[in-house]
């Protein structure tokens, strides 16, 4: 096993899982972010349709993640989530709440605006909750002993509500530009004009938290000035991208703005992770110290190596059967 | 008042979660399979009644499984929020079994119950009947995973315990550890049963109301037959399952008897009030051996009693014996119900005795009871230990825990799940009151694209039914 470095390959599997959970569940909470402000009941029809053949498969991106998780590197699984404690609840919570809102929201008539509620806010506190994760992962968490020691809300900072009000935005900017692609019409002028405002907002996160998290951390600073020569980059083809996605949406281009919007994800995850690399449960351990035993690793990856094409290969089917628009006047009639 | 103790909080809030959580599989699977025998009817005959019960029932499976799905999801956190010890500890074994419950079972579910749903006209009529067979066999593969999982924890082999850490020496006797077989067979019969009997109930209430008689008709007999094969199949299933116990087990068979004392010729308990601290049982009424010929096919054969273990060792005896009480009992109700149907159908009275169609109607909550009951006698007989003789309940918890954090998420599910399962029992209520008569098929319109038919969940029901609006029916 020495030629091979199954820990490596493990960070790049879970790093994967979680990428596409964010930004495939992340469209589908965006459009729940969006939706007390869409324009008419007509057009929240559309949006909740566009959605609801896939959204449970979006999820299960995020069951993989924990799983994963577990089975890879279980002290990351052992010690964040007892961290989390409080802040995992709220997601949860959140996560029912806009689950069931799909099956429910379209059975009730007069009663229909409280799922509306129960969609929107059991999307945004979802959001927010996984958004202030990501917070509390840049922060790090005390252990000892390979076990969390600190309190319930030493994860809810000023830091980590800025990150999580910071998701809620992007997770809006998906689900808006997914609606561009997938409405016409009123609902889609609509989008058009929301967009770019999404995208300034968040592009303001994103200088805060360029800004915050070095001055915080002194070894994210470190990194980031060490490699000053290469990682200069990153912001830049932020940047770039971000312009594009601007230009594409003023050409009232469809599907630019949206894939736009997942390399932005992207460049996101990257960067975080080449901050705090190669600590799994940061400040104390690295992913080689918190990996499982290499005979686990292995079992789970020969059956992945198998089992994921497969998966990508129906899951991309699922969304070629359900392509097109949605509307209530030419395709998806109820 | 005492502090709050996370330990014993934790395990309510576990039971509470895994409890609410288990109804709905345990209904989805069976009914699954139905969908697909169903739709299989439907591709074969081409008949229309088949098209009216598989698109009812599956109107019922999206609500069910929606609520399955979103309470599942917190299932795959608790481990790490509330027993970090134990899932750290036993990580190696149980990481890759959940992942590959995820990655074998869930994406499979939710991609093809996204085409069952919503793809009737989208994709071709073989394309959607694979589609019920997929999300059938998902819902079996899943299952086999957490069985396993669970079973490995009832009966845990292939791991080695070092500095409270499993590490692995065979995944085979791991995964097919030695109660798994049975336990597995069990719970798939169970579930079959649970679903069969949901769908018996609601075909003779039909029945009994004069509505959507043709179709109800077809499934009360096909469920009936179905049900007088499976029933009395289960209590032998039982039957070997808890002589797999006794051998894995045996301090939990003795909860279940109600036995303290070791003994040849143990009486089968049919009343009993079980005293932990007193070591003894109140009001014992039984039957002198039965339990013993049961249990070691020989009237003398000889039972370890209670006693034989530390009491610290010992499950909650009250739970275990009644428990397992209750789901007997509605055990042998089921086998007499669905016996009792054959007879009436092979006597071609099945679909004119009111008074059987009257006890099918009321059967449906039973095997959901039956489940829960058969999940408490298998956990809390399990305890105290979360993984059987290698590593007990206390010290699976997660140290940070503080009382007060549990219960405040415990309050917490407590009322998020009231308020979904209030929501759902009234959702589903309407839409089998309505029943299969209520939604039509609509086709094509003819302008070119595939339009969606009706779908599990787009029809308002919380109107009248009759006067549906033309956009939305």
């Amino acid at each position: 096993m020495e030629l091979i470095d199954l820990t490596l390959i493990w960070v790049g599997i879970v790093s994967f899982a979680i990428f596409m959970y964010v930004i495939m569940d992340g469209f589908d909470l965006g459009v729940g972010i969006l939706f007390p402000f869409a324009p008419g009941d007509q057009a929240r029809d559309d949006m909740m349709n566009s959605v609801a053949p896939v959204w449970d498969g979006n999820e299960t991106w995020l069951i993989l993640g924990g799983a994963g998780l577990l089975a890879a590197f279980p002290l990351m699984y052992a010690v964040m989530l007892p961290a989390l404690y409080i802040g995992v609840f709220l997601m949860l919570a959140g996560l029912i709440f806009r689950g069931v809102a799909f099956e429910f929201r379209f059975k009730a008539r007069g009663n229909r605006h409280l799922w509306d509620y129960s969609f929107n806010l059991g999307s945004t506190v979802a959001a927010f909750a996984q958004g202030a994760v990501v917070g509390a992962y840049i922060q790090g968490f005390n252990t000892e002993n390979m076990q969390y020691v600190g309190g319930a809300f030493d994860w809810l900072t000023p830091f980590t509500v800025m990150t999580g009000l910071g998701v809620v935005v992007g997770y809006a900017l998906l689900g808006v530009t997914w609606t561009i692609i997938k409405t016409e019409g009123e609902v889609q002028a609509w989008a058009y004009r929301l967009a770019p405002k999404l995208l300034a907002t968040l592009m303001l996160f994103f200088l805060i938290v360029s800004i915050w998290t070095p001055l915080a951390h002194e070894r994210v600073m470190a990194r980031w000035l060490d490699n000053l020569g290469v990682l200069w980059i990153f912001p830049v083809l932020t940047l770039i991208v971000a312009a594009t996605a601007l230009r594409a949406l003023m050409q009232r281009k469809e599907v630019v703005p949206f894939l736009c919007t997942l390399l932005i994800f992207a460049l996101f995850l990257l960067g975080m992770a080449i901050s705090k690399w190669p600590y799994a449960v940061p400040p104390t351990y690295t992913f080689h110290e918190a990996a499982s035993d290499p005979g686990s690793q292995l079992f789970l990856l020969l059956g992945f190596l198998f089992v994921i094409p497969i998966v990508l290969g129906y899951t991309a089917w699922t969304y070629w059967v359900f392509r097109g628009k949605v509307s209530g006047k030419t395709g998806y009639g109820h | 008042m005492t502090e709050l103790d996370p330990v014993l909080l934790s395990r309510i809030q576990f039971a509470f979660v895994v409890s609410f959580h288990a109804i709905f599989p345990v209904f989805t699977i069976g009914l699954a399979s139905y969908i697909a025998f169903l739709e299989t009817r439907l591709f074969v005959t081409g008949k229309k009644v088949y098209e009216e019960l598989a698109h009812f029932w599956t109107k019922i499976f999206a609500v069910v499984f929606g609520m399955g799905v979103v309470s599942g999801i917190v299932m795959a956190f608790q481990f790490g929020t509330n027993w970090s010890v134990f899932s750290y500890a036993a990580s190696n074994f149980l990481g890759p079994v959940l992942s590959y419950e995820v990655v074998t079972a869930f994406f499979l579910e939710a991609a093809f119950l996204g085409i069952l749903l919503f793809g009737r006209h989208r994709v071709p009529p073989g394309m959607h009947l694979f589609s019920a067979f997929m999300v059938a066999i998902g819902t079996f593969i899943s299952s086999f995973w957490i069985l396993s999982a669970n079973s490995w924890m009832q009966t845990p082999a292939g791991v080695e315990l070092v500095n409270g850490h499993f590490h692995m020496t065979s995944w085979g006797e791991a995964i097919f550890n030695p109660s798994f077989g049975w336990r597995f067979a069990h719970f798939a019969l169970a579930a079959f049963l649970t679903g069969g009997f949901v769908v018996l109930a609601m075909s003779a209430w039909y029945l009994l109301k004069g509505t959507a008689v043709e179709s109800s008709r077809k499934a009360l007999a096909s469920t009936v037959l179905l049900l007088a094969v499976l029933a009395p199949l289960q209590m032998f299933v039982g039957d070997m399952h808890g002589l797999d116990t006794l051998e894995h087990q045996p301090v939990k068979v003795a909860a279940m008897e109600g036995a303290w004392e070791t003994r040849q010729g143990l009486p089968l308990l049919l009343f009993a009030i079980p005293s932990q601290s007193a070591e003894r049982n109140y009001l014992e009424i039984g039957i002198p051996k039965l339990a013993s010929l049961i249990l070691t096919h020989d009237l003398d054969g000889e039972v370890k009693g209670l006693k034989e273990w530390a009491p610290e060792d010992r499950p909650h005896v009250f739970t275990v014996f009644w428990s397992f009480r209750v789901m007997v009992g509605i055990g042998i109700l089921m086998i007499a119900v669905a016996l009792t149907g054959a007879f009436l159908y092979w006597r071609g009275r099945l679909f004119d005795t009111r008074w059987y169609l009257r006890v099918c109607s009321m059967m449906a909550p039973f095997p959901f009871i039956a489940v829960l009951a058969g999940w408490f006698v298998t956990e809390a007989g399990r305890q105290p230990w979360l993984v059987y003789g290698m590593l007990r309940v206390e010290d699976g918890v997660t140290p940070s825990l503080t009382g007060w954090m549990v219960l405040l998420t415990l309050i917490g599910y407590i009322l998020v799940y009231a308020a979904i399962f209030a929501a759902g029992l009234y959702y589903l209520s309407r839409i089998m009151r309505a029943g299969p008569h209520a939604y039509p098929i609509k086709a094509d319109d003819g302008t070119g694209r595939p339009k969606r038919p009706m779908s599990a969940v787009d029809t308002a029901i919380d109107d009248d039914l009759d006067k549906k609006a033309p956009h939305r029916s």
